[in-house]
């Protein structure tokens, strides 16, 4: 198949790349790029473990095809390090046993980023209707739950102390 | 109370920064310049020998650099010795559905699929085998010619007296029990790359670089050497990070030698990563198992007696399956104490994937059986399952009447744990109509007391270096696939010789720089190489000690280490005295340390500046151990004791362990008398580990082992069709998401094991075979049926609800218990593949009365 050349927007960076039209989104990230954090477990978009932000939305870059990204902005696990450090989601999955093999997480990151940035104080119940769209063969899932809460419970408690700072 | 300074202290994974970042690197993420694509070519039949391969049309293919076959590599190999019965790719004959015939190597995947299509493959069908009960009775076209019957194995044991047992019962239960075949699932697809490269002195092929999804990196090499005819020396295995093993990667898979056959015929690096259609045919998972169990009881609910009959359905070649089968006979005991025991085993073949080892391996079906039918026998005696259960407590220090030592030994606490916080006294019979609870025990091994390869060697081999940067680094072969084994080896490592975490670096399971180490599988890496790593902490902390007592001027006794200080013990108690802590912190920081670093001008200085001292810090003390010792390296290892290596009884080596954990539970559910749709609400787990030393990861063990155990109750099933998957999807084998997850209540309970490293046993399988049946257990306290074959899916509790109101029985389901339906599921199957499938077997029942006798016919 022949190869066009289009523009991607990864992670606040500009990518020109010559790619078959049938190229799907995580075969390029992870092949055309070396963003290998977003993973290839299941092939028919059962498990999340690729998934990536469309334009702050959670999809899965296993059945997207890449050259329809264009002009959106694409956000994978390696965009979300906080200035180069653990972002807290990321930091509080290490602390509590959110991740063991590790395999699923960056797909995990991906969507609990997303609900938090929709709603910030989920109930449990949010919560695992969120995280139903991701698997987890190895926590059974409890130890996320505690990692999301301490991250929403710390945001909470900082964010009147900000609040104070800007007066 | 507990006197430690990194352990028992719950910590993030040492490489969880990897894992959250994506940074981190596994198989796939892996390549190397020039890699190739492999792609393998699969059988479309169960049984069939191959006439003719014709691989010219896709060795043609532009793009294509190589085409192996079965020819290529054919010597056999397999887990266990005594089950060399496999070959990288099929030579003659092909054994199930998805068994490996060719490979290709190309430059890239879409080339390699297309030349997997033009591979001529001529078949010559075979009848074929899937039901083991069936197979059992085979004459001809045995799966493997040397197994007459279709049996790879067949154990019988009897320990005690089993008449007088049966004799002294005052009531005696039996039944039969189904669990069916359920598979690991890891995230990680198994991936493998293999690089050779050339010899400088001969100009050819020389040694071998193996990266590959693995547990056991040494039996990859040990199995590698076999097949490739290279010495093991000349192969070098490196583990990445592995997502998630759960017994999946324990033993060889098929790609792991295509890789390296491919990369030899390739002259280039090659990269085979399985589909997850492909992960479900490798398989290797826990075989469905028919259980016929007999119980005798006193009328105080005292065991007497045990009979237990297992067949496994092996599949296609024999994988871990002997040890399988022994499994499911010896840990009958060492949970209770159980006078007289009478076991049948049989593994049988079949065509389908080999099943191998899982979570809990070999216990976790019998269990379900066991603790099922003392529900019954406590449901029939009046007596309070909990109650029946502390009655035939062990009373350890022990060994079993079939030979196995128990030591630690924290049942009891373990079912006072969930009794109390389940509620269970209150609670239990009085629950709303369709709610009930159900209790159940289990245990497992903290690593086999006997390597499957019969040696002297050491199970674990753990070496340190410590140079005068002060950084300790730690070899150990032990592998982490996500348990948290490197994480663990820190620990202990930083325990001993009392320094942070942080200055501890672990280099694992890579065969060229890290001592042999059996590898990751029945649990046994905390124990194992946790003591192998003690040891080598021990071994390099004498010459620190005594470098240190030197310049401390003390004895070699009083020098004490700790958070990243080394001490004269008669100064310890200013340990107890922050403000002389805090004052040494200033010291360092004058002497121009900085977070842990050292610089090295000024120590040397002040060295010879100062005479003797009160205290050291870590890096000042390893600065003088150098200095008098020269390099400064530790090494320990550790193999189970004798007395813990079980009887001398054919089969006795499976089963005995250096120690076992505990584990009950308490399962609360619900049954929806209409839908028949089980939901779990909670689980109280109390596990017994011994000590836990990391205590976020020994819930996250049992946490995840108890939903595993609850994916196979409820939904989790292989189901086959004439040996065809027909749910090779993870979205079709429905292991539980978050939304169908209960609370899991974990609660640690710590017995302190004489051997453990600092008193700590198993975590990560042990707690998984007491789910099954406690859910189980519950469904009868809800709804008054008892669901004798697992998954307890909505349609086998629906008819098993009918069939207890009298209603017209639902013809959809294969059972065991004469009130539950027909046929659920099929395990020998009337439709064949495609239609295109062989003559069946005269004898499999799925025959009579159908046409499914020709090769075209059947195919309704």
């Amino acid at each position: 198949m022949k190869k066009e050349l289009i523009e991607l927007r990864i992670n606040g960076r500009t990518h020109e790349l010559a790619i078959e039209p049938n190229k799907l989104l995580l075969d390029l990230l992870r092949q055309d790029l070396g963003l290998t954090g977003s993973k290839r477990a299941c092939d028919d978009s059962s498990c999340g473990s690729c998934t990536v932000q469309v334009d702050g939305v959670p999809m899965l870059s296993c059945t997207l095809l890449a050259a329809s990204c264009e002009g959106q902005e694409i956000t994978t696990v390696e965009g979300l390090a906080d200035h180069g450090g653990l972002a807290a989601l990321q930091k509080a999955y290490g602390d509590f046993g959110g991740a063991q093999c590790g395999f699923c997480t960056p797909g995990f990151m991906m969507t609990v980023r997303w609900l938090l940035a929709n709603n910030p104080n989920p109930t449990e119940d949010e919560v695992r209707q969120a995280l139903s769209s991701n698997l987890c063969r190895c926590t059974g899932y409890s130890q996320m739950y505690q990692a999301i809460r301490a991250v929403i419970d710390a945001e909470q408690r900082a964010t009147p102390t900000e609040l104070v700072g800007a007066k | 109370m507990n006197d430690f300074s990194v352990i028992g202290k719950s910590i993030a994974m040492v490489d969880a920064a990897g894992k959250t970042t994506g940074a981190g690197k596994y198989t796939d993420d892996l390549s190397l310049p020039g890699m190739l694509v492999g792609k393998i070519l699969h059988s479309p039949y169960p049984h069939a020998r191959i006439k003719h391969i014709d691989t010219s049309r896709a060795q043609a293919l532009d793009g294509v650099v190589a085409v192996i076959t079965g020819a290529d590599a054919p010597n056999p190999y397999g887990i266990l010795p005594v089950g060399h019965d496999e070959t990288a790719l099929a030579v003659e004959k092909v054994r199930y559905v998805g068994d490996h015939v060719a490979c290709v190597a190309a430059i890239s995947e879409e080339i390699a699929e297309n030349a997997i299509e033009l591979i001529d493959v001529e078949y010559e069908p075979l009848p074929a085998y899937f039901d083991p009960e069936d197979s059992m009775k085979a004459e001809s076209d045995l799966i493997h010619e040397n197994r007459p019957h279709n049996i790879e194995k067949d154990y019988h044991h009897v320990f005690g007296d089993l008449d007088k047992g049966f004799t002294e019962a005052d009531y005696i239960a039996e039944g039969r029990y189904i669990a069916n075949e359920v598979t690991h699932a890891a995230m990680e697809p198994h991936s493998t790359l293999a690089n050779f490269e050339l010899d400088p002195h001969t100009g050819k092929l020389g040694r071998l670089t193996v990266w590959s999804s693995t547990q056991v990196p040494y039996y990859l090499q040990h199995k590698l050497s076999l097949v490739l005819e290279m010495p093991m020396s000349q192969i070098r295995v490196i583990k990445p990070l592995v997502g998630g093993g759960f017994g999946g990667k324990s033993e060889i898979i098929p790609l792991e030698i295509i890789a390296a056959v491919a990369a030899r015929a390739a002259r280039a690096p090659v990269k085979i990563t399985y589909t997850r259609e492909e992960v479900f045919w490798a398989h290797r998972g826990r075989p469905r198992t028919i259980i016929d169990l007999k119980t005798g009881v006193k009328n105080d609910g005292r065991m007497t007696a045990v009979a237990c009959k297992v067949i496994q359905d092996g599949g296609a070649y024999c994988s871990y399956g002997v040890v399988t089968i022994l499994y499911s006979g010896a840990l009958l005991g060492a949970l209770y104490d159980i006078p007289n025991i009478r076991y049948d085993g049989y593994r049988v073949l079949t065509n389908k994937p080999a099943c191998g080892a899982m979570r809990g391996h070999g216990t976790v079906n019998v269990r379900f059986a066991f603790e099922s039918q003392m529900d019954e026998i406590a449901a029939t005696l009046n007596l309070d399952p909990a109650e029946m259960r502390r009655v035939n407590l062990l009373k350890p220090p022990t060994v079993t009447v079939n030979g196995l030592r128990v030591l630690s030994y924290g049942l009891p606490e373990c079912i006072d744990q969930v009794v109390t916080r389940s509620g269970w006294k209150e609670r239990k019979g009085k629950l709303p109509k369709g709610r009930g609870l159900g209790v159940a025990c289990s245990h497992y091994v903290s690593g086999a007391a006997n390597s499957i390869i019969r040696s002297d060697m050491p199970h674990s081999t753990v070496n340190i270096k410590i140079d005068r940067d002060g950084g300790v680094v730690v070899y150990t072969g032990a592998s982490e696939i996500g348990q948290g084994s490197d994480t663990m080896t820190a620990q202990v490592v930083a325990e001993v010789l009392g320094c942070e975490i942080s200055r501890v670096k672990v280099i694992a399971a890579d065969t060229d720089l890290t001592p042999i180490d059996l590898g990751s599988y029945s649990s046994r890496v905390t124990f194992m190489a946790g003591n192998a790593a003690l040891r080598a902490a021990e071994d390099v902390k004498k010459n620190i000690v005594s470098a240190a007592a030197k310049r401390m001027n003390c004895a070699a006794e009083e020098v004490i280490m700790r958070d990243g200080h080394v001490w004269k013990a008669s100064t310890i108690l200013s340990d107890l005295n922050p403000t002389l802590s805090d004052s040494l912190k200033e010291q360092e920081a004058a002497r121009g340390h900085v977070d842990g670093q050292i610089l090295r001008g000024s120590v040397l200085q002040t060295r010879k500046e100062e005479g003797p001292k009160e205290h050291m810090s870590f890096e000042e003390a390893i600065v003088a151990a150098i200095d008098f010792h020269g390099a400064l390296t530790g090494t320990g290892s550790y193999a189970p004791p004798v007395a813990a290596r079980g009887g001398k009884h054919k089969g006795g080596g499976v089963g005995p362990s250096p120690a076992y954990s505990y584990s009950a539970q308490v399962a609360e559910v619900s049954v929806d008398d209409e839908t028949g749709e089980v939901t779990v609400h909670k689980v109280w787990a109390a596990h017994d580990c011994g000590r836990a030393l990391n205590p976020v990861a020994v819930e996250g063990q049992v946490i995840g082992s108890v939903w595993m155990g609850l994916g196979q109750a409820l939904e989790e099933e292989m189901v086959w069709k004439d040996g065809l998957l027909m749910n090779p999807g993870l979205l079709e084998y429905r292991s539980p998401s978050s939304a169908e997850s209960p609370e899991i209540e974990c609660i640690i309970v710590e017995s302190i094991d004489p051997e453990g490293p600092f008193g700590a046993k198993e975590a990560g399988e042990g707690s998984l075979a007491a789910t099954i049946p406690a859910i189980s257990n519950a469904i009868y306290d809800a709804v008054g049926v008892r669901l004798r074959e697992a998954p307890f899916t909505p349609e086998r509790v629906l008819t098993a609800l009918r069939a207890k109101k009298g209603m017209k029985r639902i013809e959809m389901t294969e059972s065991v218990d004469p009130t539950a339906p027909h046929k659920l599921r099929e395990h020998g199957g009337s439709l064949w593949f495609r239609g295109k499938g062989p003559m069946r077997h005269p004898l499999d029942p799925a025959r009579q009365g159908t046409n499914a006798g020709s090769p075209t016919g059947g195919a309704e």
